[in-house]
């Protein structure tokens, strides 16, 4: 399919699981987690990695800073 | 091929700003602010400028942003944040220095300096972010805030003027909301001013591709105040989840504060 495959790691113990990051998604690849932080937070998470393309959508419009993304060409 | 094989840091393409110290934000889930901090760490990183450059902190929501930033920073007296910055920029021109203000400080406690910063056209960019309302004590009404909007103090919506019938018609009751930004783009004093939102990607990087350009409008010396006014959020104030609150804000706040450069290089943008 694509060209590009990619993943982001999210620091979940500074999450606080806003949803900002998952409605931003184009691949609606992330989702918040049934578990919670340290902090009592549905933390972000990738729900389905296989759809991801690594656009940094995400990590653009994280509040916290949180989300790192990497991205590999096939 | 899987995720642990893509997550290696030869693969990295995009990650929080090294100018951002490690200590969480105290912000809201959700809150403009972070963005907005994210995006002038990363116009710093990327400007190299972060050794020359001085920040000025409000009060307010924002009031400890010197604890999130790796530069040196200033925490002014309540909307004193333009005063300040204009002393540090005469005292050093080299310095890069930039102002960190919300709608309550520099619109109604702060508005003789910000008025007054503007008109002497000080070579300083200032950030102005816009919710509508008072965040840090607890939801008032702002000068910023909505006609009709509910707040702590017109629990019944803002009105700017009376209703008919009360005995008092046509006098005005809490004001209209303040375009500060329209206010100062008038002044001859300012080079740059335009507006702003970060409530999704596509408007994150039109944003900081604006505090870019009113950082290096700085540097390269072009006499004048740069001002770049972001519309936020407020959700725990606006009482709505971080989602529902973005969707309200494009839906209320960019009727009322449109988008869009106001004046680039000291003329105004015809519309």
């Amino acid at each position: 399919m694509a060209g590009f495959k990619g993943a982001v790691s999210v620091d979940t113990e500074r999450c606080k699981g806003c949803g900002v990051c998952v409605v931003n998604c184009p691949m609606q690849v992330l989702g918040l987690a049934k578990e919670v932080n340290g902090k009592g937070y549905n933390y972000a998470y990738m729900a389905e990695p296989d759809k991801c393309i690594g656009c940094a959508s995400c990590g653009i419009v994280c509040p916290d800073g949180v989300i790192s993304v990497y991205k590999v060409k096939l | 091929m899987t995720v642990e094989d893509i997550i290696k840091p030869e693969n990295l393409v995009y990650e929080k700003s090294k100018l951002l110290t490690s200590k969480p934000f105290h912000y809201c889930p959700g809150c403009g602010h972070g963005t907005i901090h994210r995006i002038i760490a990363e116009v710093i990183e990327e400007l190299g400028i972060d050794e020359k450059t001085i920040g000025v902190s409000p009060v307010g929501c924002s009031v400890m942003a010197y604890d999130y930033f790796d530069v040196d920073f200033i925490e002014a007296a309540h909307g004193r944040a333009t005063a300040c910055a204009t002393g540090i920029k005469r005292v050093w021109p080299d310095k890069v220095v930039f102002s960190y203000q919300g709608d309550g400080d520099l619109a109604a406690i702060g508005t003789c300096e910000t008025i007054h910063t503007c008109n002497r056209g000080e070579n300083i960019t200032m950030i102005f972010v816009n919710n509508g309302i008072y965040g840090m004590t607890g939801g008032q009404m702002a000068p910023t805030t909505l006609e009709g909007m509910k707040t702590a103090t017109t629990p019944y919506g803002r009105k700017a003027t009376l209703p008919a019938g009360a005995g008092f018609d046509g006098i005005p009751n809490n004001g209209y909301p303040l375009h500060i930004t329209e206010l100062i783009a008038r002044l001859p004093g300012t080079k740059y001013v335009t507006r702003q939102a970060v409530y999704d990607p596509a408007h994150v990087r039109k944003a900081k591709a604006a505090i870019k350009k009113a950082f290096e409008n700085q540097i390269n010396g072009k006499s004048g105040v740069n001002f770049v006014e972001i519309v936020s959020n407020c959700n725990s104030n606006w009482k709505m989840d971080p989602v529902k609150a973005n969707q309200w804000l494009v839906e209320n706040m960019l009727p009322e504060y449109p988008l869009g450069d106001i004046k680039v290089d000291g003329k105004l943008v015809e519309k």
